[in-house]
This record gives structure tokens, sequence and C-alpha cells, in this order.
């Protein structure tokens, strides 16, 4: 009886969490207007995303939020890595305060960190747009890959980047050839970490995409649900979305559990 | 094996932390291909010396000149050195192969070259075969030989060994032993090793620098440092040794334990007080109840494997520890006698405690950064004054809040009747004392001085 309930008890979790998701799915694959209503099955929504019979505005909403995606992950792998290596590496006090610091961003509300990027950009007349996304993206993308980073470089045997000084590397070439190999796991995971975040994020992006046009998807959806309801192909989309994401995560699931047994065979 | 020729001149070497000298005008010359090893508990700046050889760290004075040129402020990178690391710090992204080839690929040598030169050190340390694996999946002592493949493969002038073995079992770091003396021979090499371990120093070295608090305390070949320490931390650090107080009658007469004996040791002038080192060795003991210099009872008797380890109280009240092939059961009534030049004399480095102090009011007087009640004198508040107290007025507490300072058992010597303990206090200053009690190194006490044996003197500069 224990164990049903205990049983019952994660199912039910699972279809909270899930529901919603899958509700979508379903009536990705019928042609209705408003959602909730079968008409019967159809692959339509998916041929019209397909073949381009959306408008333009989506799929350069697509676009936009795939590349910034990428930029702000790009930008702030690097910045947090080199970020982080600094903190590591330095003494006692200096070293708390400054990993508090790294901490505050990412306990702020979103929608502080986007009013203040906003008047931020404001203040020194910058023209907002995709730069100012990408920025803002970067900006509180950054502490999450320095929190991915550190573990790996309290991991390292400190005296590695000195064997490396000692045997005739620069400390350029000890950071190549030695820091930055072992730290690379903390800095995969920062930037799909990051990568998310930026894809995710909708506050941040609203304060400091400007009123150029620029949308990403999610700045899209919700202006086109204001508009009135939501695009019936957005439903195949994020159905989509979704299974892609679920592939990325198995593929880095199996990557780290193939990681490990492969280091006892060669025991 | 070691040649004439210098190699190294470390010249008045000195390096601070946060104004704490770590060490403290450190003077050596290595000769081409000598096996140099610097001993020390930990703490005592071995390990500083070395980094800054290496030149991971830079000194606050001094020099160090390889092969007559200061490299000082040389970086690492560009020092023709290389250094074997106490936990191996192999690079765990590359194999076997890749770790000991890491140093002549920078050198951008001809990949040819690289491979028979890494297969021959490989060949040389035993893992040939395991080229391809990854180091992570090694065992300690494979791991090490791969560190000392990777430093050896460059052919250093000078190759520095911190504490190599350090991590290995007592088998094991016996084996690493013999063969690290056999590569030093094989490669001529000039070695620099650091170690906490008397027994290896002695089995490694041609020359053993002991060290402590960062300072030299004496260089000598390994027998040297056995048979003639100079001073008691030299004598109880390097193997097993009864220290004891003793008193130089005159050139060749010492006195100690209650006795009169004959020595080789001279010129230290008449009736001073000296310590004495005799080893456990060199007390003969027998049954004999007449015709031998000192008598007593055995306490204790254990078998070391070798000899039978025996600790022997004398009629006079000293505890000697004694060892010889035969046994003495507990219990039973013993004659012992030492040859003159097994007793070795030295000069004591302090005879009581020595502060600089200042004056406070009429009865208090301030030294070790507090202030004493000390019997009323008549020196005007503000002068500065030489506080002694002798080893026996100081009085430690089990309890530290009931000291007037808080310190640490730092260092702790058995001289025969007494415990000599080295005692820092909580803002670093030492203070030495004896005391018939048992106390721990590490334990933290707190420390009384009877206001009557606080002695202050006018400071005359």
């Amino acid at each position: 009886m224990k164990k049903f309930l205990a049983q019952a008890y994660i199912w039910l979790l699972l279809i909270i969490l899930y529901a919603p998701i899958v509700i979508i799915a379903i009536f990705s694959f019928t042609e209705a207007k408003v959602l909730g209503n079968w008409t019967g099955f159809s692959l339509r929504l998916y041929g019209n995303l397909l073949s381009g019979g959306v408008s333009s505005a989506l799929v350069r909403a697509i676009f936009n939020t795939l590349s910034i995606g990428i930029l702000a992950a790009i930008f702030s792998t690097i910045l947090g890595s080199i970020a982080a290596i600094g903190i590591f590496n330095m003494k006692g006090r200096a070293r708390k305060a400054i990993t508090l610091l790294n901490d505050v961003p990412m306990l702020n509300p979103d929608i502080i960190t986007g009013v203040s990027l906003f008047i931020l950009f404001v203040a020194v007349g910058v023209t907002q747009g995709y730069i100012t996304v990408v920025l803002a993206h970067v900006a509180f993308c950054t502490p999450y890959v320095v929190l991915s980073v550190m573990p790996k470089l309290r991991q390292m045997n400190p005296n590695t980047y000195e064997a490396a000084l000692d045997l005739g590397a620069t400390p350029g070439q000890a950071l190549r050839k030695v820091i930055i190999p072992q730290i690379r796991p903390g800095m995969v995971s920062g930037f799909i970490l990051a990568f998310t975040l930026s894809i995710d994020d909708f506050a941040v992006t609203l304060f400091t995409k400007g009123n150029q046009g620029l949308d990403t998807l999610s700045t899209y959806i919700y202006a086109d649900a204001r508009k009135g309801g939501l695009t019936p192909e957005l439903r195949p989309l994020m159905t989509i979305i979704f299974l892609v994401v679920l592939l990325l995560l198995i593929v880095i699931n199996l990557r780290s559990a193939k990681g490990k047994p492969k280091k006892i065979q060669r025991i | 094996m070691a040649g004439t020729e210098e190699i190294i001149r470390i010249e008045h070497l000195t390096k601070r932390y946060d104004g704490k000298t770590v060490l403290d005008d450190f003077n050596l010359n290595i000769r081409k291909g000598e096996f140099v090893t610097f001993l020390g508990p930990s703490g005592c700046g071995k390990t500083t010396t070395l980094r800054l050889i290496a030149g991971f760290i830079t000194p606050d004075e001094g020099r160090i000149l390889l092969e007559g040129k200061d490299i000082a402020t040389v970086p690492p990178y560009e020092r023709p050195l290389n250094t074997v690391f106490q936990r191996y710090a192999l690079f765990p992204h590359l194999d076997v192969y890749d770790n000991s080839a890491f140093g002549l690929k920078l050198q951008k040598m001809p990949t040819d070259e690289i491979d028979r030169k890494v297969r021959k050190v490989l060949k040389m340390v035993a893992m040939t075969d395991y080229e391809d694996r990854d180091v992570e999946s090694l065992s300690g002592g494979q791991q090490q030989r791969v560190a000392i493949a990777r430093a050896i493969v460059n052919e250093p002038k000078v190759l520095l060994l911190d504490e190599p073995l350090a991590a290995l079992d007592r088998k094991m770091r016996e084996d690493m032993q013999l063969e690290l003396k056999e590569m030093h021979q094989k490669l001529g090499i000039t070695f620099i090793y650091v170690t906490h371990d008397q027994e290896e120093a002695l089995t490694l070295s041609d020359t053993v620098v002991v060290m402590r608090e960062g300072r030299i305390q004496q260089i000598g070949t390994p027998r040297d440092i056995y048979n003639e320490p100079v001073n008691s931390f030299v004598a109880d650090f390097i193997g097993e040794s009864n220290i004891l107080n003793g008193t130089m009658i005159r050139d060749k007469r010492v006195s100690f334990i209650g006795h009169e004996f004959d020595c080789v040791d001279k010129g230290f002038g008449e009736n001073v007080p000296v310590d004495v080192v005799v080893r456990p060795e060199d007390i003969y003991i027998s049954r004999k109840t007449e015709g031998e210099q000192f008598y007593g009872k055995v306490t204790s008797c254990i078998f070391k494997g070798v000899v039978y380890e025996m600790l022997v109280q004398t009629d006079e009240g000293y505890e000697l520890e004694i060892q010889d092939y035969n046994a003495f059961e507990a219990g039973s009534s013993v004659g012992m006698h030492v040859h003159a030049n097994d007793i070795q004399v030295m000069k004591k480095e302090r005879v009581c405690n020595t502060f600089e102090g200042e004056v406070v009011s009429a009865d208090r007087v301030s030294f070790l950064g507090e202030e004493w009640e000390i019997a009323p004198t008549s020196l005007e508040p503000g002068t500065k004054v030489k506080v002694e107290v002798p080893f026996g007025g100081v009085d430690l507490q089990d309890n530290r809040e009931d000291g007037t300072i808080e310190g640490e058992v730092y260092f702790i010597l058995y001289k025969g009747d007494r415990y000599h303990l080295t005692i820092k206090t909580s803002e670093d200053y030492f203070l030495y004392v004896d005391t018939q009690d048992i106390w721990d190194k590490g334990d933290l006490v707190g420390v009384k001085i009877d206001p009557k044996d606080i002695k202050i003197v006018k400071d005359e500069d």
C-alpha cells in the first residue's frame, strides 16, 4: 500500500509537470484555430511551419532566439571562464567578496535586471536592439558559467599549473594546454546552461530589445497572444523545440554516463 | 661522484609572508652532480627554498646563482630546472606518453627525436608498457615514475624533488629510494631533494641540509650529521638519541647524569653548561655491578627487529634509551659505560629565556605582547629592559584561560630527567620551558610566570 501511494505520488507529479506540454503536442496534430478543439488528425500545421507558411516575423523571431542564444553562450563562456580562473586565484577575503558579488545577479529577479539594464542603455544613449539584447544576455549568463567552472578548478591539482610552467610553458601556454583541458567539462555545461537561459529569457529581453521591431520567440509569442489567441503553428513549433531539448538532454546524459565506464575499462 | 665544479650558489636568500620570515638568510653552495637534501619538520622552510629555486615564488632578498648567473627573478619556464611534485601533478587529460613528452613538445623538437627520448626515459623508469594509459588509472608508484620521467626527459641541469615519496607506502618508498639513487648515479644530474624523513635523507644524500624555522641548522654529509650534530635539535631530529644537560668541566672532560666522563671535545671553556648527545647504540650495557661507569635498572625492553630497545633508570634518576643485540629484561640491574668518542658535546643555544620588554609601572612590565606582574622595581615606567626567565620558571596550565598568554607546544625534547619544551605563543613568540609534566606536541596551554622568576635588567643600548 505504501509502495502504491509512493508510485501514485510520483505519477501525479509527472502528470502535473508534463500535462501542459503533452496537451500542446497532442493539439499540434489537428487544424483547429483554437486550442482545445479537436477537428481530426492532421499534419497541416507541421507542413505550414516547415514550408514557410507562417509569418516571416515568426521565422525571424526563431532565428533571433537561436543566434542570440549562441552568441550570448559563447561570450559568457569566455568571460565566465576567465573570471572563474581569476577568482579562483584570489586570496581570502577578496575571493569571498567577489564570489558573493557573482551570486547576487543570479538571485536578482529578472525584472530588476531587465529594468536596470534598460536604464543603463538609455543613460549611455545606446540604440537598443539586437546588440543590447546580446549584451544583456551575456550579463546575466556569465555568473552561471563562473558557477559551473569553479568546481572544476577546485578539483584540479593546484600544482599542475606550476608543473606546466616548470616544463617550459609560458603562462599562456599553460592556460591553453593544461588549465582549459581540465576545466572544459565545466565550460561545456556552462555554455549549455547559458544557451538555455538565453532562449528561455523573457523579462530581460523585453526591456532591452528596444522599439526597432526586434523580437525573440518569447517576446513574439507574448505579443501574439495579446493580439488575440495564439497562432496555431506555435503548437507544432513548441512540440519540436521540446523534443529537440529532450534529445539534447538525453545525449548529454548518455555522454556523461559513457565517460565513466570508459575509464574503468582502461584499467 | 659529485665533482668540485659549483652549479648553484645561494646567497642570503630570504622570504617573508605577511611580515613573517619563513626563510632567513639561507646560504648554500651545490656542486655539479651532488645529491643535496633539505631536511626538517613541516614549516621549516625547506619547500619554500625549493620553490624559490624552481621560480614559483620570488625571494625578498638574496640571489640564486645558477652557473654564475642570478636566476632569482627569471620565470620558471626559462629556468633549466625541472621539478617532481609531491602529489605528482600529472596532467590528467594526457596519457603517460603525452605527459612525458610535454616539455619536449614545447621546445618544438622534431617528433622522431621526442619519440626516441620519451621511449628511452619511460624505459628507464620501467613504464614502457604503459604509454597509452590514462594517468589517473595508474597506482601512486606508477604515477610517481611518470612524474620523474616527465621531468628528466628534458635533461635539466638540476632536478628538484619535493617530498616525492611521501605519498607512497613504506615498501614502495624504500624501493623507489634505491631507484632514485641509481637514477642519480646514471644521469649525473644534480638532485635537490626535500623531505621530512631523516632516514630517507641519510640514505639518499651526499649532503644533508637540516633546517628549522627558516634557518639552516647544519650542513654536512649524512655521517657528519648523524655523528656530530651541532645542536640538540639536529640530534633529536636525526635518529634516536639521548640528549642531556651537562657541564663541560675542562677540555676533554664533561659531566652529565651525575658522573664525569672523558670526551674528545674541547674549546668550550671551563664549567660551561652544554648539551650532551649519546646515541642509544653507543651505550654499552652489561650485567656487571662493578667496574662500569654508572649503574641502573631496566624499566622496559622491546624487541625492534634487529636490536632490543631498552629504557634504563640510572641510580641517579636519569632515564636513558639504550639499544643492544642482547635483551636485558625489565627489572634487571645493569651497569653501563660510554666511550669518549661516542659522546657528542654541543654548545647550548640558550640557558634561559630572554625577551625585550618595557617597564609599565613599579610592578608591571610588558613583554611577549602582554603585561606581567613582577617584583617591585625602581626603574621608571617606559624604560626598555631585557627580561630573563629561567626555563624552570615558566608555569604551563592545562586551561588556556588560566594563563597570562596562550601558546601551543611546538617542540619537545626529553633530557633524561625532564622535558624541554618549546612553546609558540599565539603571537608567534617562542618560549622555552623545563618541566616534569608530560605534554603532547600541539597541546594548547596557558602560560603563567611567577613574578619572582621574572628578572629584569635595564637595556644598555
